[in-house]
């Protein structure tokens, strides 16, 4: 098999006072080296799943899983130690906002030299060297100088395209992306996705690309899963987006203002029950 | 769905846990009783709770509860061990019952509690959301004259003020206030710089509301349980601050039967009549510890920045 | 006669070595009944002329004359009676422990109404929600229906004006389709000028007729959504925002 990750009904579960709510409901899914995205409104599990691969969910919730292999070698069995070295090493997961993801007190470079220096044994000179090489692959115009910057010193999209800079340093297989750059301005955050593309690409990595928005998973994935209430109801490749079948998702399409599409009125989502109670789909 | 079982009574509990109130007063009901729900998960803090009530009850049944009257001395019954005859805790060195002037005592200690309740929070409360909203010189003025009461440490400034005002268990309890409001008044007045540019308060302000108002109707609510909290904390210090005040003879005068008070008389005879301070220390420490433990409890229901789930 | 008229508004923040000019030099005209877009960045200060016209931006110089009153340093009641606004973030523009019924009813006897019963009642239909919300605090309702319950705020005192900062950016997208309709059909119902600030090119489109684009404090280009559609714009940050847009979408 040439799957990175190979997810069998998987399931995250946390128990309240009223019953055990269920994030996510039993979903299965491969990703070899593509870009597959996950879509779905908030509450729908989708940034839960991302979590969930990494095994990052805070008890007392719990991730339930029947298989769930890194190619062909088992996750859930790892302790939490091990679970450790996997994370930023052989997957590694950006977050929404760079502000609370990167440390406020320590210069950009050292974070980046760090975060290589904790999964490479190597000098601080060619770790900073490296880091700085790595600047330079996301687009950032002076690396010398932003090394020494302190994250409040940086832009949104600049603190989005370090952390993209930290993350793929160590040379992971498989790449979480959770909403990148919602909270970025519409002209940094394309700027940003293709720099994020193009190194994905280049080094033939997995991508997983969580994200609200459905033209712009589609615009830079292969595949697409549309999660609905903790389960798939839909996978669609990317480019077939138009020919979506599932209510959901021609709901979920329809009611988008288009700006070359003016209409009076939006298409507003009609949310069956039965959705909820589908059985998953396979991806 | 397995608590179906409980239809006997199925009615007031969705009645209290419904998502669609139908009057202000339901809707109030159901989230004193979610925050009960939840109060309820911390066994600790429901440890703290039953003590306290244990207190409360004590304290009003003082008359019935007590075997003997806590003033009257039997000097042929004096310093009795523990567990003799008629005196289950013993007696002091005036022949008096240790267990019945404990049991008196509590009201002396629910009565410092109260007092000091209703004023230092209060005072706080006021000068810091005032404080606090109305910025520039108001703030600078209040906030200093705050910093002046915390630059004396506690007991030494209840000390200056019990000896300015005379001893007794009112002064000692206006000592206290005295010196705690301006620990309350910062947590306040930090509350209200959060809470002032927050998109509610500017909402209301778009409806013409003053600043009296929206200090009043919008600040003081969310400030309230946070203070309740730290109040409830505090607590123990102050019930310490009440005995260390009667231990040093500047609280309640014998022969009130006031836990510290009751300490400080047994000091001469500790060496050899064990009993009778530790009889009152320990009662003095259950207390504390379960002020301690509500307060714990309660910061989990009421503060609003852990319990937003 | 302009319902909304704005001529060289500055607005500033902190003083001296620190002040940070957050708008400046901004013009802005929009007729009775109108409906009127303002697009930009994060920064560009747009949300700010919507702060600086509610009182809620202290330092500014200009010429604002809204809803038929020459605004000065103090707003009056009588002038929130006719402008009111919408925030971006529901979950942060309702009080956390003030029910649905607290809200409006305060606002009501705010604005001196006496039937606050009834109209409540009413705002709650005209808002979609029903009676069934009325007695609901905050976080028993969900991010649509927080945002309704602060439409109907602000329509508690009757207003000409509803100044709109991102309406619907905190919310899903099939969310923003009903709040979207929902404040079509109230433009419609009440004759509301709208004066809306997005980043969303799109929904700026649906509900705007005439937009201008600000770009750091300043209004770059003002055109009508007609242009914008056909791309007919003379800037060239318009084009790089309408691109960006139009590939993401």
């Amino acid at each position: 098999m040439s799957n990175l990750l190979d997810v069998e009904n998987l399931w995250v579960r946390f128990p309240t006072r009223s019953g055990v709510f269920d994030a996510v409901r039993g979903i299965n899914f491969t990703l070899g080296q593509e870009r597959l995205g996950i879509v779905g409104e908030s509450g729908s599990g989708k940034s839960m799943t991302g979590r969930a691969i990494l095994r990052l969910i805070r008890s007392p919730g719990m991730v339930i899983a029947d298989k769930m292999d890194l190619e062909g070698v088992d996750l859930m069995g790892r302790t939490e130690k091990e679970m450790r070295d996997v994370r930023g090493k052989e997957i590694s997961l950006i977050m929404q906002d760079p502000k609370f993801s990167l440390n406020p007190v320590m210069r950009v470079g050292h974070q980046i030299s760090e975060a290589y220096r904790l999964h490479a044994k190597v000098s601080k000179s060619e770790a900073k060297r490296k880091s700085i090489e790595m600047l330079e692959a996301v687009a950032i115009r002076d690396p010398e100088r932003v090394y020494n910057m302190y994250p409040h010193e940086v832009s949104g999209g600049m603190g989005q395209r370090i952390m993209i800079a930290m993350m793929l340093i160590p040379n992971p297989k498989i790449m979480i992306a959770d909403e990148p750059t919602s909270a970025l301005d519409v002209s940094v955050q394309m700027q940003v996705l293709e720099i994020m593309d193009k190194l994905v690409k280049e080094r033939g990595m997995g991508l997983i690309f969580i994200s609200h928005d459905l033209n712009l998973v589609s615009t830079f994935c292969d595949r697409v899963l549309i999660m609905y209430a903790g389960r798939v109801v839909e996978t669609l490749s990317a480019d077939k987006l138009h020919e979506a079948q599932h209510p959901y998702t021609q709901g979920l399409l329809n009611s988008l203002p288009r700006l070359d599409a003016p209409k009076d009125r939006l298409q507003v989502l009609q949310r069956d029950p039965a959705w909820a109670n589908e059985p998953s789909v396979s991806a | 769905m397995s608590l179906t079982e409980t239809s006997s009574k199925p009615s007031i509990r969705e009645w209290l846990l419904t998502d669609t109130p139908t009057s202000r007063k339901h809707a109030k009901a159901t989230v004193i009783y979610q925050a009960w729900l939840s109060f309820k998960r911390n066994p600790m803090a429901m440890i703290g709770l039953g003590i306290l009530i244990f207190l409360v009850l004590v304290a009003a049944l003082a008359a019935i509860l007590a075997p003997h009257d806590p003033f009257v001395q039997d000097l042929g019954a004096r310093l009795q061990p523990p567990l003799s005859e008629g005196y289950i805790l013993g007696s002091d060195s005036l022949g008096r019952d240790i267990l019945s002037r404990l049991i008196y005592g509590s009201r002396i200690t629910l009565y410092i509690v109260t007092l000091v309740t209703i004023l230092a929070p209060v005072v706080g409360l006021f000068v810091g959301t005032i404080a606090g909203y109305a910025g520039g010189w108001t703030d600078a003025i209040l906030m200093r004259i705050t910093d002046i009461f915390l630059a004396f440490p506690r007991l030494v400034l209840a000390l200056a003020f019990v000896a300015a005002l005379g001893a007794g268990i009112e002064n000692a309890v206006l000592a206290i206030s005295l010196t705690a409001w301006p620990a309350y008044a910062r947590i306040a007045r930090a509350e209200t710089l959060t809470i002032r540019n927050s998109d509610y308060i500017h909402a209301v302000k778009l409806q013409g509301a003053g600043p009296l108002r929206i200090i009043i109707k919008h600040i003081w609510p969310l400030c309230v349980s946070s203070l309740v909290v730290r109040v409830t904390l505090d607590m123990a210090g102050i019930i310490l601050a009440a005995a260390g005040l009667g231990f040093l003879g500047l609280g309640a005068q014998p022969p009130s039967p006031e836990w510290g008070a009751m300490i400080s008389e047994g000091r001469r005879f500790i060496l050899d009549h064990w009993w009778i301070a530790t009889m009152p220390g320990l009662a003095i420490f259950t207390v504390s510890l379960a002020f301690n433990l509500l307060g714990d409890g309660l910061r989990d229901v009421l503060d609003p920045k852990d319990g937003a789930s | 006669m302009n319902e909304i008229s704005i001529e060289n508004l500055n607005v500033w923040f902190g003083e001296h070595d620190e002040r940070v000019d957050a708008v400046k030099g901004a013009n802005l005209s929009v007729p009775k009944g109108g409906s009127f877009g303002l697009v930009g960045e994060s920064g560009s200060g747009k949300s700010t002329i919507l702060r600086a016209i509610m009182g809620l931006a202290p330092t500014w110089s200009g010429q604002m004359n809204v809803g038929g009153e020459t605004l000065g340093d103090k707003r009056t009641r009588s002038f929130y009676r006719k402008v009111q606004m919408v925030f971006q973030d529901p979950y942060a523009s309702l009080h956390p422990r003030h029910s649905v019924d607290q809200v409006l009813s305060e606002t009501l006897s705010l604005h001196g109404f006496d039937d606050i019963e009834t109209r409540i009642d009413k705002l709650l239909d005209d808002v979609g929600l029903g009676p069934s919300f009325r007695f609901r605090y905050p976080h028993q309702l969900s991010g649509g229906q927080r945002q309704r319950v602060a439409i109907a705020r602000a329509l508690a005192p009757e207003p000409e004006v509803l100044l709109l900062d991102e309406p619907t950016s905190a919310l899903d997208v099939s969310v923003q389709a009903e709040i979207l309709n929902l404040l079509t059909d109230l433009r419609a119902a009440h004759s509301l000028t709208y004066l809306m600030v997005s980043h969303d090119l799109a929904v700026v489109g649906h509900i705007c007729s005439d937009v201008a684009v600000m770009q750091l404090g300043e209004v770059v280009e003002k055109l009508t959504v007609e242009d914008m559609r056909s791309m007919r714009t003379r800037h060239p940050y318009t084009k790089h925002l309408l691109e960006s847009s139009l590939m993401a979408g």
